[in-house]
């Protein structure tokens, strides 16, 4: 992919994830009250569709967002160039969206 | 030639930056806690347990802190870089600091 596209991804990424962000942050501080248990989270979430498509959607953009981002940080701060910093950030793209479906799945499904 | 990091952009930037990196470094663990619950919910109901300790309290305070101020700071730049210029760029990377205080504040004071 060339920088542009990484550019426009990563700013059409930001764009989807700033309503998941605001109504996260709105969740957290709603569930937050009572303290925090498996069960109240699960009741919330369990066998959602909504939820389920919600946080799908977000885990797939933040993970195309940090990959880039980090990508971006490899660059200037540690040197990484060329296919190594693109092999890098790829995999950490990848990482995170598998631990981030595994997530959604264990409190959606 | 005057000093960039003496700059307050330069605080908007580095800010911005760190904020992303601080989160990004969180979220493997965020998922890896969330998926106990799939198998094993009374791990999970452990690990909740923990957000009871103030010192955890007060990380997750710094974390919503994060998550407010790259999303604020974050859209700070979109709109400097998509939308026509517009002049007061100091004051609203100060309204995204101090939105994120607000944000996170509010969820400090719900969580104790």
């Amino acid at each position: 992919m060339s920088e542009f596209h990484l550019y426009m991804a990563q700013r059409l990424s930001a764009l989807v994830m700033a309503p998941f962000v605001i109504v996260h942050i709105g969740v957290m501080i709603y569930a937050i009250q009572g303290g925090l248990s498996a069960a109240e989270i699960l009741g919330r979430t369990q066998g959602s569709a909504f939820w389920f498509a919600f946080y799908g959607m977000f885990v797939v953009a933040v993970s195309i967002h940090a990959a880039i981002g980090l990508r971006t940080i490899l660059g200037e701060w540690a040197g990484l160039r060329g296919g190594m910093r693109d092999g890098v950030s790829a995999l950490i793209g990848l990482g995170l969206f598998a631990l981030g479906a595994q997530a959604v799945w264990a409190v959606t499904a | 030639m005057k000093v960039a990091r003496a700059h307050p952009l330069w605080l908007a930037y580095i800010l911005h930056r760190l904020s992303g990196l601080g989160l990004a470094l969180f979220l493997p663990l965020h998922f890896w806690v969330l998926s106990y619950a799939l198998n094993d919910a009374a791990k999970l109901d452990a690990f909740l347990t923990l957000t009871e300790m103030p010192l955890v309290k007060m990380a997750e305070f710094g974390l919503v802190f994060l998550l407010a101020v790259h999303l604020f700071g974050g859209l700070r730049l979109l709109a400097l870089e998509w939308l026509p210029w517009s002049a007061p760029q100091k004051t609203w990377a100060a309204a995204a600091v101090a939105g994120s205080f607000l944000v996170s504040t509010t969820f400090l004071l719900q969580a104790i």
